[in-house]
């Protein structure tokens, strides 16, 4: 059961042939076999899903009217607020904080009857590629343990993958739902700035950070990006507009006359051979559906990576802030004679890890008097540019494809002592981020050097996610018919995986 | 050295001001959420996760705050920005749950006004525009309780405990250009143009603007420079200064203490100090030169300030009139005289006398009612004029009560009192206390002849033309009427009864 | 390019309030100069005539109504407190002035 579509899940629960409890509970079995291996899990929240499934099961018995996902369950990055359930962001300093609010895209959840097992591992704060950073311990892939599962969200697209559960939720700052799908052989995606409510999102670059659905199909992916977005009054920056039909759009997966925009500077030249072939028989593929391939160029792309990490450790300096000691999370160094300034700085030096406080003194640097203009604001201007590269492109196709990132799942520790070389997997990724539209990963197949998933971005102009999940589903439809079953299927087996 | 005088001051230095006022809102909700605004709340339960910087919280602004915002820019002459942004500005301390305060920096939302204010001077009342730089909003901090030192100040205090109902509420910021040429009466600019601002802040109803509560706070910036030199001196910020009064002495003394330094050869420090109310000096506080670097940047968490050009017209289309202009206008209106007038308004009793007058009273009467006996009563209980629980309303019927002769000044006074004490409305403390004038004659004559039997040598000394006699007579009258005759009245008979025509 | 010193580091840890030991800034200056080195290249194209993004879509006067909306209780906001006392926060004695 825990193998199925949440879709095929969702109609054995109407037809009776399985309960929420029951789903439920098969899927805490798998996480209590496999996640010691995988650690997609910081909190398991047993007592929570199994009371939150028991309810929908018992509305369901009672002739309410249910949304479509009601008594799934799911897996919830811990970057986001769920009242009274431990919240970490990966990181040390917030150890132990249960939340007093819900995020709305908890409540949103809640509100469609999803039953939300536990908080998935994540790079600190959201920080970094490979979900190494989390203070609690890496992630391990699926499909090969000794390596990274992508990040910052690599718990999530991880406890998809092992089967530990058929939805999760992610956020995205600068491709941190879309990588780690990529690398785990899933579906994750990043909906347009604004179409999901930041409220409780635990915020790491304000005008980049947007949360999203995961799964292992376009459409369990759709129907999940349908009950969480919307617009939310608690935030200023949400779309005041109805929610995209990206269910639809799913179901139709129809790409005739379509035109679809290869950006030459992110057409995997210089990016791992299996990558870049897989790619390519995806584009063949889309072609024989019915779409025209075109060629176009977004010049301002290769200084996307550079903006990036000016706007995020800028925006990110300032977010951090909060983390004092004083109302929340840890508190170090109090002893008598101590003065709250010493315990802010003893905190905040134990609370965070390498990679944030590289972030927070970079941001810091960015921000302050005299380099403004050259860093910060430069980089501000570069989102112009990149933003306008985009509508370009947009004015000659319907939607815009790349790799998802340049290589397959690296190895733990492989990258971890060079930043730089670790921002590079971002590259694909970051410009959907800048300019603030949607963008989506989905598996298009295994490179043949290492047998390991490779990852396919399509990017959709701002508000036109649905365009995405057309092209997703005809992709997926395409592939399906090709390998005959779904990639996940050719996973190794986890030891001890129901 | 002996300390330098005022004039040695004036006489070798020009002073420069500049002046900051912070206004708290009247808003019912706070700056960034949905938290009441309301005094008094018990601690933190007037919190939630915005306003107390959790994490995942974002700010959402309130929009009686933008108009607040617009309406006191227009009425200070200022341009409202088409477009303007808030901006975070970054520093730490534990009374500002985000470590940045939601503000805005080069994009306010009002620039380039003015005001005009009145001060006395040797040559006569004259005007001084005081020039306005912008406008802007932000949010206020919690508030913190230092445990464990002598004074309950930060100096020595063992820990602090942090209240954090009041983060969040609105605040304008109201900034001025460099006021310079003002000469001696620099401390009186001052003054008059923060109660200036007062009043029109107060006739605009957006803010309570009580200074000692806290909602209208003034920071003082002081610099002098060399009679004839352009080059601006060192500036010190003065903050604390909670009453218009130390608006003045904070002046005088800040330009005191800088030609002193100045005289010296010594240098001015740019740092802030603290007003102290007892001894009228500052004292040194956080030293600017160690000023933390805000770095300022947009607020990623808001939207761009664009209001909509017809609304800002309505707006101002429904500006009440300027204070000085109401003031000209009721001082012409009543006939008041300049002393008189003055007065009225340093005793802040302007409103609630026209308040008085709306409803029918005489000016004069009403202005000397309140001027005189109420005032005293409220001097007495050491409350505010508008604090005492007597209103306009009460006040309008006594005055027409005695014009009607229903009531003698000196039962007026009783009523007030009574009014004051709780005991209802002029009518029913009147009732209660059966006050009545006696009106009379034929009654009045009866007392009249019981108090000329008492003492017949008075009544004789009078019948004689010994006038003044007639005060013990009239004496026994009224304790025979209880006080409620009219004594003007008691008089006439009187002298009429013992052989005199009046 | 300008490189940072470890003063310049610790100035910036001072800023952000990061206890950072010697070593810790050393290595930082390390990185942060070869991460500037890379990032700088924004410089190239940020030429006076283009406009800043300040936001990805163009939204603007997002307002609530002056409602009042129901708060946290005393104990929910003090649930994730260090330490408290007297329904409030309780901190360590700050040294600063008052703002």
């Amino acid at each position: 059961m825990i193998r199925k579509s949440a879709v095929e899940m969702a109609a054995a629960l109407a037809k009776g042939e399985t309960t929420s409890l029951a789903l439920t509970q098969a899927h805490l079995d798998q996480i209590a076999a496999v996640d010691g291996a995988v650690h997609a899990f910081l909190y398991v929240d047993t007592e929570g899903a199994l009371a939150q499934a028991g309810a929908i099961d018992k509305a369901r018995a009672a002739g309410e009217k249910l949304s479509p996902l009601a008594g799934i369950p799911l897996a919830l990055k811990d970057v986001l607020t769920q009242k009274g359930v431990p919240t970490t962001c990966g990181s040390k300093i917030l150890e132990g904080w249960r939340p007093p609010y819900d995020s709305t895209v908890v409540t949103n959840l809640k509100r469609a009857g999803i039953v939300i097992l536990g908080k998935t591992n994540m790079d600190e704060f959201a920080m970094g590629s490979s979900t190494e950073n989390s203070a609690y311990g890496p992630t391990h892939n699926p499909w090969d343990l000794t390596r990274i599962p992508g990040g910052s969200g690599g718990g999530s697209s991880a406890a998809l993958a092992a089967f530990e559960a058929p939805l999760a939720i992610g956020t995205d700052t600068g491709g941190s739902i879309r990588q780690p799908a990529a690398v785990t052989g899933t579906v994750g995606v990043k909906p347009t700035y604004g179409g999901v409510s930041r409220y409780g999102l635990v915020a790491f670059s304000s005008s980049l950070d947007q949360a999203g659905p995961c799964a292992r199909t376009v459409l369990d992916t759709a129907l999940l990006h349908e009950a969480i977005a919307g617009h939310d009054v608690r935030d200023a920056t949400s779309i005041n507009a109805p929610v995209p039909q990206v269910v639809a759009a799913a179901k139709s997966g129809d790409v005739k006359g379509l035109k679809i925009g290869v950006i030459k500077e992110l057409n995997g030249d210089g990016y791992q051979a299996g990558v870049r072939t897989r790619f390519d028989e995806s584009l063949q593929l889309l072609a024989a559906a019915g779409a025209e391939i075109i060629e176009v160029s977004c010049p301002n792309f290769e200084y996307a990576l550079a903006a990036y990490y000016l706007i995020a450790p800028s925006e990110c300096s300032s977010n951090l802030a909060r983390f004092d000691a004083m109302r929340y999370g840890i508190r170090v160094g109090d002893e008598a004679g101590a003065s709250a300034e010493s315990v802010m700085n003893l905190t905040r030096e134990v609370g965070f890890g390498r990679e944030v406080k590289r972030r927070i003194i970079l941001g810091t640097y960015a921000l302050s008097s005299g380099y403004y203009d050259a860093y910060y604001g430069s980089a501000q201007k570069v989102r112009t540019l990149i933003t306008q590269d985009f509508i370009r492109a947009f004015e000659k196709c319907d939607v815009l494809v790349s790799p998802t990132c340049p290589t397959t799942a690296f190895k733990i520790g492989e990258k971890a002592s060079d930043p730089l070389a670790m921002y590079l997997n971002d590259i694909a990724t970051i410009p959907v981020n800048m300019a603030g539209i949607g963008g989506m990963s989905l598996p298009c197949g295994l490179a043949p050097e290492d047998g390991l998933p490779v990852g396919f971005q399509i990017m959709a102009p701002a508000m036109q996610d649905q365009r995405m999940y057309s092209v997703g589903a005809a992709l997926e439809a395409a592939l399906l018919s090709k390998w005959g079953a779904p990639l996940l299927s050719q996973i190794p087996a986890l030891a001890g995986s129901k | 050295m002996s300390p330098v005088t005022y004039d040695e001051v004036l006489a070798k230095y020009e002073p420069v001001l500049g002046l900051e006022v912070h206004v708290e809102l009247n808003t019912k909700s706070k700056m960034f959420c949905g938290c009441t605004t309301e005094f008094g709340g018990a601690p933190n339960t007037q919190t939630c996760p915005v306003c107390l910087g959790m994490p995942g919280a974002l700010p959402v602004v309130n929009e009686k705050a933008i108009e607040s915002t617009i309406l006191i820019g227009l009425a200070l002459n200022c341009s409202i920005a088409p477009f303007s942004r808030f901006a975070r500005k970054n520093y730490f301390y534990p009374d500002m749950p985000k470590n940045f305060q939601i503000s805005q920096y080069d994009e306010p939302i009002c620039v380039n006004g003015y005001v005009d204010v009145a001060i006395d001077t040797d040559e006569g009342p004259q005007t001084f525009r005081v020039e306005i730089e912008r406008v802007h909003m932000e949010e206020d901090t919690g508030k913190s309780l230092h445990v464990g030192g002598a004074t309950g100040r930060i100096h020595g205090a063992d820990y602090s405990l942090l209240d954090y109902n009041r983060a969040g509420i609105p605040l304008v910021e109201i900034v001025t250009k460099i006021i310079p040429g003002t000469g001696k009466y620099a401390p009186e600019v001052a003054k008059a143009y923060v109660a200036e601002l007062r009043d029109i802040l107060r006739s605009l109803g957006v803010s309570d603007v009580r200074m000692e509560q806290g909602s209208l706070r003034c920071d003082a910036n002081v610099s002098l420079r060399l009679i004839g030199v352009e080059t601006l001196g060192t500036r010190s910020e003065t903050k604390n200064v909670n009453s218009l009064r130390s608006v003045e002495r904070a002046i005088r003394g800040e330009m005191i203490r800088h030609a002193e330094l100045l005289n010296k050869g010594e240098k001015v420090k740019q740092e802030t100090r603290h007003f102290q109310e007892d001894t009228g000096l500052t004292r040194s506080g956080r030293s600017k030169e160690q000023a933390e670097d805000y770095r300022y940047f947009q607020e990623p968490d808001l939207v761009p300030v664009a209001p909509d050009a017809a609304w800002i017209e309505t707006l101002r289309a429904g500006l009440p009139e300027q204070p000085t202009l109401r003031r000209k206008r009721l001082q012409s209106e009543w006939s008041v005289p300049d002393k008189e007038m003055a007065a009225m308004i340093n005793a802040d009793a302007l409103d609630i006398v026209e308040a008085t007058v709306k409803l029918g009273a005489d000016p004069a009467k009403a202005r000397s009612w309140w001027l005189g006996e109420i005032s005293r009563l409220a001097n007495e209980r050491e409350v505010a004029l508008t604090d005492l629980p007597i209103a306009p309303v009460d006040v309008a019927a006594i005055v027409a009560l005695i014009a009607e002769g229903e009531l003698t000044d000196k039962l007026a006074r009783q009523v007030i009192e009574g009014v004051v004490a709780g005991e209802g409305t002029p009518a029913q403390v009147i009732a209660a206390r059966g006050f009545k004038v006696v009106n009379d004659d034929s009654a009045l004559l009866a007392a009249i002849e019981v108090a000329c039997a008492a003492q017949p040598e008075t009544a004789q000394k009078v019948r004689d033309g010994h006038l003044p006699a007639a005060g013990a007579l009239i004496g026994i009258v009224m304790k025979e009427t209880k006080g409620q005759a009219d004594a003007a009245r008691v008089r006439e008979l009187l002298l009429q009864h013992l052989g005199h025509t009046i | 390019m300008s490189s940072l010193s470890r003063s310049d580091v610790a100035n910036l840890a001072r800023l952000a309030r990061i206890d950072m030991s010697d070593s810790e800034l050393d290595a930082l200056s390390g990185e942060l100069d070869v991460i500037l080195n890379a990032v700088a290249r924004v410089q190239e194209v940020a030429r006076p005539d283009i406009e800043a993004t300040s936001h990805p879509l163009p939204l603007k006067n997002v307002y609530r109504p002056d409602v009042v909306q129901p708060s946290l209780s005393n104990a929910e906001a003090l649930s994730g407190a260090p330490a408290s006392e007297d329904e409030r926060f309780r901190v360590p004695q700050i040294l600063g002035e008052e703002a």
